[in-house]
Formats: C-alpha cells, structure tokens, sequence
C-alpha cells in the first residue's frame, strides 16, 4: 500500500513551521506503511559551506564529532554536524563528491543518505509517530519536503529500502505504487553512467528522473519522459531544490489528492493527511489526473 | 436533529448509532461534523435515516447503503457508495476512484466530477455525475443506468453487459465491446427521469447513449434477461 505526502510552502513566511505541519501529515499515513518511514526536508542552504551530506551508521552511539573532526583535517575545511539519532547532517565547504567519499573512506559503514545543497533526508525502520519523534521532524524548518510511510512488497525492510531515494543533488523521489520494468530500466541507466545501491524498483524512477535533469530536462520535461519510459503503477512525489512535482501512471489506481492555498500546496496519499493543514477548508482540493504533471517552482525570493 | 462531532465521537460509534436508530422521527435526521477525511463513515446502514456529513470523507463512504439518505457536503475518497443496495448518497463535491462500484440498486448522484471507473461492475444502481467521470468508468457494468454530465475518459463502458450509459459530452473514447446505440423516445425519457430524480438540471437532448455490443466472447444472448 505505503503512504506519500509532499509539502510545499509558497509562502516563506512559513518555513519555520514546515516541520509540524509535515509531522502531522505524515504520521497520518502511518497506516498505510508500518514497515518504515522517511522524509526528505529542503532547509535553507549552510552559509558559506558547498554542500550538506546526510549520513547514517548502523552502531548506536557512533562518533560523528570525530568523524567530522577527521574529515575536516583530510578536506582542510571546516566541516559542521549535527547528529540525529543514527544520522548526521554534515556542511562542509567542499564539494558534495569529496565530502561523501570522504565520508565513505573514513568507516565502510557509513552509508550516504542524502546529499546536495538543501537537502537533509532521515528514514528508519518502524512506526512513523516513533520515526517522527526520533529525528525532531516537528521542528524542523524549510522551504519543502516530501516523506513516505512503506508497507514493503518488492524488496527488503531495511533503511536502505526506504524510501525517500537521492539520485542526484538535491534530487529525491517517493513512490507508491510498483514498477515492472525496473531490470531492463536499470541496465538502461547504468550504462549511461548512473550507479544505484539497492535492487528496488524506487531507485530505478528516482535515478531515471535525475539522469533526465542532467541531461538538461526540465522537471516537468523529465517526467513526461518517464510516462513513456516506467511501466509500472505509480504515484510519485518528486522533490529538487527549487521544485516540487507530482506524476501518477495512466491508471491511476494508487491513491492521490492534491490540495493548494496561496500559502501552500499539499499531497498526500489521502485526504486525512491534509485535513489539519492550516486553510484547508478553503484550498482547492482535487485528485490529480493520470499522465498529467503537476509541478511547482519556489518564487525568486528562495 | 441529532449531531455527531467525529473529532469527539468515533466512526464506529457513530455507525453504531446510526444502525441502531429507532423509528421515532426525532431518531432519523443527523448532522456529522469534522469528518476529516475518515473511512468507512455511514457504512453498513439499514435504516432510513437522513444523514449530512459536514466535509470531505475517505474511503467507501456510505457503502453497502440501504434505505438511508446520505449527502457528503465535500469530496469523497475511493470507493463512495460502493455496493449501494438502496437508498440516496449524494456528493456535493467529487468523487475518487471506483464510485458506486457494484451498486445493486439506489440513486448515487455525484454533483462534481467523479475519478476512473466510476459505476465499476454496477449491478442496478443508477448513478448520475453532474460533471465529467474519469477513465474506464462503467467497466463490465451489467444493469442500471449511468449518466455522465460532462466528458467520460478513456475506454467508456469496457466490456459493458446490459447497463445502459448517456453522455453529455463526449467520451475520450469507448472501451472494448462499448458502442454508441440510438436515442430512442423511451431511452429520452428515462434519462429525464434520472436527471429530475437526481435534481440536475440540464438538457437531456444533449445527451447520447452507449451500450454493449454484445460481441463479447463471454457474452451468451441467450442471458441477455437474466441483467
């Protein structure tokens, strides 16, 4: 089944509550996905430093301080953290390929979960009121984020499972639904130069939607492109530094709701997810058509 | 009037109460507030009490419906009305996916638009959508009366069996084994029936019917009475 949601805010004024607005939805759709859950946040961008990793460790009580003291000696730059239960969002004044290699070089069991400009991204495995409260989600500010609550089908329960996937900067996707060309797609990608880490079907649209972008494709252009590439059943929310985008396949029989204020717009799985959003009973709500791209851009004040 | 407040009372005991109401007048008439988008309210009814819910619902929303009369004064998630056996359920807003799917009897009269495969394997409801209805809608429907407003989607009434389907608008394009039949006299004046009863008002010349083919490998003739 799982359960998406997506929260874009129009209005600046209102990124320091993004968090518990987000909270309250995605705990929601906690029904939906008991296996795991995950959200990905856009913050506002670390002043002065390229690049901000998240990072997960398997081991309770892992040292990111002399993690991020080791990496700023090997980079010769400062290096910021700050832990989350098991993930660390570092900055670092470097570029994102060096800071999570570095990462990487430093313990084999790091694992890089998002990475770009803006982008911090927490999932677990677990109930989502239990995940929510963890990683502080309530209290965290942004322009936009997206999250997923998962009932597993394709592929294992781990946190490497869970959705959100980073394929790109700043690029993540999440998915209900499921893909079955995903093999040949794969193959398809890597030999255009993509690398993937897990085996789910979820990677292979995340990835396929960033190897459009850098190919020069706009959001919307990059998805239309995936309708006629996935073959599968979706319902996808797709995140990037300035964008926000909903795509379902010609089906359309995995669930979706759209709602929109002038402050804000809002996707969910159902509409319980959103029936606590501040103006709701005054936002236009409607079901998003198959095959047609919804997408948003933040204003010039981003 | 009786009020239910659901952010106070939950939905089963709100359908408990509601299947349990006695006959007494004063017992038939309820207001439910704060739905918020919650599943299966007014599910299961058996009397005919008159219901309005106050928002949007979630799934399967007055399914299973005898006798009651329920009206959404919102949207409706998947599956509204779903095996409706009698009865009323209106929808001021729309409606998702799977609307009225295998209703056997009763009136469902969507106001707004209603999602893909609206009347789904009906079995005798009539359902009438003031707006336009989404793909596949009507698919394998075998008895009752759908009425599409606007536009239908792709694949109108795929391998429809003896239900009988008027456009207002037009359809995206007809399912398998779906065809456009003659408007006849009486088909006209059914049709005016099901746009009064469902209190829509529009002109019924407009209108165009579609209906099975009968060409079906599964369809026998000889069975044609038996929808």
């Amino acid at each position: 089944m799982c359960g998406i949601v997506g929260l874009f805010l129009k209005n600046p004024a209102l990124r320091g509550s993004l968090g518990g607005h987000f909270a309250t939805m995605l705990t929601s759709m906690g029904e939906r996905g008991p296996d795991s859950a995950g959200i990905a946040v856009y913050q506002a961008e670390p002043r002065g430093r390229a690049s901000r990793v998240t990072a997960f460790h398997p081991d309770a009580g892992f040292s990111w301080e002399s993690v991020a003291a080791e990496l700023s000696r090997r980079l010769t730059v400062e290096v910021g953290v700050e832990v989350k239960a098991d993930h660390a969002v570092l900055e670092a004044d470097h570029d994102v390929s060096g800071v999570t290699r570095g990462l990487t070089d430093l313990d084999k069991d790091i694992r890089i979960v998002g990475y770009g400009k803006s982008l911090a991204v927490f999932k677990d495995k677990g109930s989502v009121a239990e995940i929510v409260a963890r990683y502080g989600v309530a209290d965290m500010a942004g322009s936009h984020a997206v999250g997923h609550t998962r009932m597993a089908t394709e592929s294992d329960v781990t946190t490497g499972h869970s959705h959100p996937f980073i394929a790109d900067d700043d690029v993540c996707l999440v998915h209900n639904g499921s893909l079955s060309n995903h093999n040949r797609l794969r193959g398809w990608l890597i030999r255009q130069g993509m690398r993937f880490e897990t085996d789910n079907d979820t990677e292979v649209a995340a990835r396929y939607v960033a190897y459009r972008l850098q190919q020069g494709s706009s959001l919307k252009e990059a998805l239309e492109a995936g309708l006629r590439d996935l073959d599968g059943f979706f319902t996808f929310a797709i995140g990037t530094r300035t964008g926000f985008a909903v795509l379902r396949d010609g089906f359309a029989c995995k669930p979706a709701v759209l709602a929109e204020t002038g402050d804000w717009v809002a996707m969910a799985s159902e509409f319980r997810s959103l029936a606590e959003l501040p103006g709701v009973e005054r936002a236009d709500i409607w079901e998003p058509e198959p095959e047609v791209v919804y997408d948003w851009t933040l204003g010039d004040g981003a | 009037m009786n009020t239910v407040d659901l952010a106070a009372t939950g939905v089963r005991e709100l359908n408990r109460r509601l299947r349990h109401a006695s006959d007494d007048p004063s017992a038939l008439s309820w207001l439910v507030t704060n739905p918020k988008g919650a599943h299966a309210i007014a599910a299961g009814l058996t009397r005919p009490v008159r219901i309005q819910i106050d928002g949007h619902v979630g799934y399967y929303c007055a399914g299973m419906n005898q006798a009651a009369a329920v009206t959404i004064d919102g949207h409706c998630g998947t599956g509204v009305a779903e095996n409706i056996m009698s009865g009323l359920v209106r929808v001021r807003g729309n409606a998702s996916q799977s609307a009225g799917a295998s209703g056997h009897g009763g009136l469902l009269v969507i106001e707004g638009n209603a999602g893909p495969r609206c009347g789904i394997s009906m079995k005798g409801v009539d359902i009438v959508v003031g707006g336009k209805a989404g793909h596949m809608s009507g698919f394998m429907a075998q008895s009752g009366n759908l009425v599409v407003c606007g536009d239908a989607g792709h694949d109108l009434g795929d391998s429809v069996y003896e239900a009988v389907i008027y456009v207002g608008g037009s359809p995206a394009s007809l399912g398998a084994d779906c065809v456009e039949k003659d408007m006849t006299p009486k088909h006209r004046s059914r049709l005016r029936g099901l746009l009064s009863r469902a209190g829509i008002e529009i002109d019924p010349e407009r209108f165009r019917r579609f209906g099975s083919a009968r060409k079906l490998y599964h369809f026998h003739v000889d069975h044609a009475d038996a929808y």
